[in-house]
């Protein structure tokens, strides 16, 4: 059964429709990815999803629950990351687990029972008595992972769980939801980081306006929406060698000073660019980025 | 398990079906445990603050009044200090404490999303300010305990649900209060136009008859008056007159304040 289908999804404020007729259906046990620009309705599906926010149409089915009406027997069953620090800052990491267990209706020995398991899985095993203030921003984040897990979900929704993080805690973060996706649960994430997507998701719908314009694993969408291979063209020359470029490769797009070449064969293009040494050049493969562009635009969204 | 509402609210819960359930509980315990924390200053502050007020005009200015009422300035002053701080403490609560969990540190954002509803956690505030102004209130009624500021005692210890009920009522109003406010500096609108004028004529310091007559039937809208026309009298000796209409009143303004800052927050938090 799938743990999330919305059917018809729309969500309107005022005329704007942010959520716009939406349908997505997740598969258990795999880590489906919501990618979008600001403002495209991703944190609105996740917050409509949970029964924080009412739709104006569709139907929600949350582990076999319809949303709203039981959103909170649904929620039982759900783990949330969300998007801003909400950490209690005047409890330890283990008071806050304790005080957010008992949300759930846990009884203090079932959350004690579980939080060196959640410690260690959160790499917070010496931080038990740790105040939050004291925590560095990747370990907070890394808290509110495991606030999530105490009431062991089935089903973890996470907006933007890396944002505002250095590498390293990226990559920390991106290990313990592997290891969550390896122990079969089901992983509803919102980014726009493309590697963050194309890294942990099986399944990416790409959200635009409101609605999903794009579907699939991430080396599916590549093959599907874009040429395999990309030559970034720099310098103040660049914009004058489109005409040329247009004749060798199958797409030209320009922003700012660079050209992005699409190509089925580089090689052509790059031979070309030799011969031209006031442009740098970066030939590279395609990759998320670059269908996410293609499909959403190079404009601003703010 | 819990009724759908027709009203098309989010969430599993409609501001106007309260369900009985002690889901509420856990959001109390939390702010409780936060509370013993910091006790020793938000007690000291809490409570030295009314105690210094009512001695120093007990006996400074009872020196020159000398009987109000009746009885000794002090004894006067104690039962309108006793609701003026169980106010007080009811609204510090919930605007100042209740608005950073709210806006700043996000902790009912964090609540929302655990099987707990937006009115599980406006129960559980309402009932936490209540509970902390129980404090201040035990704190008073201690001193008029020792200082012998009463008649009869064996009517004193119906001051403890006049303190319970005055807390409920000014938590339910701020809680209205709090879900209104774009700042902590918003909260000094209401203390300006609403609560200090409310301790000016409802009796704390002088009796509502010294009020033109206009003005003392204005009195008799406003919440603190009914906590002193129930306090009041049990201090001095003797049955409140009318106690009814006074616990309907506060009971009503509570009620009022909950639903109200129920679809306020509702319309802040879920949309």
């Amino acid at each position: 059964m799938s743990p999330l289908r919305l059917a018809g999804l729309t969500k309107r404020y005022g005329d704007a429709a942010v959520v716009d007729r939406l349908d997505l259906e997740i598969a258990p046990g795999r880590c489906h990815g919501l990618l979008g620009p600001n403002g495209a309705g991703k944190t609105t599906t996740l917050r409509l999803a949970l029964g924080l926010v009412e739709a104006d149409a569709g139907e929600i089915r949350l582990l076999g629950h319809a949303i709203p009406a039981e959103a909170s027997a649904a929620r039982r069953r759900v783990g949330v990351v969300p998007q801003t620090d909400s950490l209690d800052p005047d409890f330890s990491v283990r008071e806050n687990l304790l005080a957010y267990g008992r949300f759930f209706g846990l009884r203090r020995a079932e959350i004690e029972a579980r939080l060196p398991g959640l410690l260690e899985f959160a790499g917070l095993a010496g931080k038990a008595d740790a105040r939050v203030p004291a925590l560095s921003g990747g370990m907070k984040r890394r808290l509110t992972l495991a606030r999530a897990l105490i009431n062991d979900p089935e089903f973890v929704v996470l907006d933007e769980p890396t944002t505002g993080l250095d590498p390293q805690a990226r990559h920390l973060v991106w290990q313990g939801l592997r290891r969550l996706i390896a122990r079969g649960k089901t992983l509803l994430l919102t980014t726009h980081f493309m590697d963050e997507a194309e890294r942990l998701c099986d399944v990416i719908s790409i959200i635009d306006r409101g609605r999903i314009i794009a579907e699939g694993s991430p080396r599916a969408l590549i093959a599907g929406h874009i040429e395999p291979h990309v030559v970034e063209v720099y310098g103040e020359g660049a914009a004058d060698w489109q005409g040329c470029a247009d004749r060798l490769c199958r797409r030209c797009e320009q922003a700012g000073e660079t050209l992005f070449c699409y190509a089925d064969d580089p090689q052509a293009v790059v031979r070309k660019l030799e011969g031209r040494p006031g442009l740098r050049y970066l030939h590279r493969p395609a990759n998320l980025e670059d269908v996410f562009l293609k499909l959403t635009g190079r404009d601003l969204r703010d | 398990m819990r009724k759908t509402n027709q009203a098309g609210h989010a969430g599993d819960s409609s501001p106007l079906t309260p369900h009985p359930s002690l889901k509420w509980l856990p959001v109390w315990r939390r702010n409780f445990d936060v509370w013993r924390k910091l006790a020793a200053p938000s007690i000291l502050g809490n409570l030295a603050d009314p105690l210094l007020y009512m001695l120093g005009l007990g006996y400074g200015l009872g020196q020159f009044l000398g009987e109000v009422d009746g009885v000794p300035y002090l004894t006067f002053l104690a039962a309108g200090t006793l609701a003026y701080s169980v106010m007080n403490s009811a609204t510090f609560e919930t605007l100042y404490s209740a608005f950073s969990r709210m806006h700043v540190q996000k902790t009912w954002d964090a609540i929302l999303n655990t099987p707990l509803t937006l009115d599980d956690i406006l129960l559980g505030e309402l009932i936490w300010a209540a509970s902390k102004s129980l404090l201040s209130g035990l704190a008073i009624l201690a001193v008029i305990w020792a200082l012998g500021l009463y008649t009869d005692f064996w009517l004193t210890p119906w001051l403890l649900p006049v303190i319970v009920l005055t807390g409920l009522c000014f938590a339910g109003l701020g809680l209205m209060v709090n879900a209104v406010a774009p700042n902590y500096d918003f909260f000094l609108y209401y203390f300006t136009l609403v609560i200090t004028p409310m301790v000016l004529l409802s009796g704390v310091f002088y009796p509502t008859d010294a009020l033109p007559a206009w003005l003392a039937a204005a009195a008799q809208w406003l919440p603190l008056t009914h906590a002193i026309a129930l306090a009041r009298p049990l201090v001095l000796g003797h049955w409140p007159d009318a106690p009814l209409l006074n616990v309907l009143v506060l009971l009503a303004y509570a009620a009022a304040g909950y639903l109200a800052a129920l679809r306020l927050t509702r319309r802040r938090l879920l949309r």
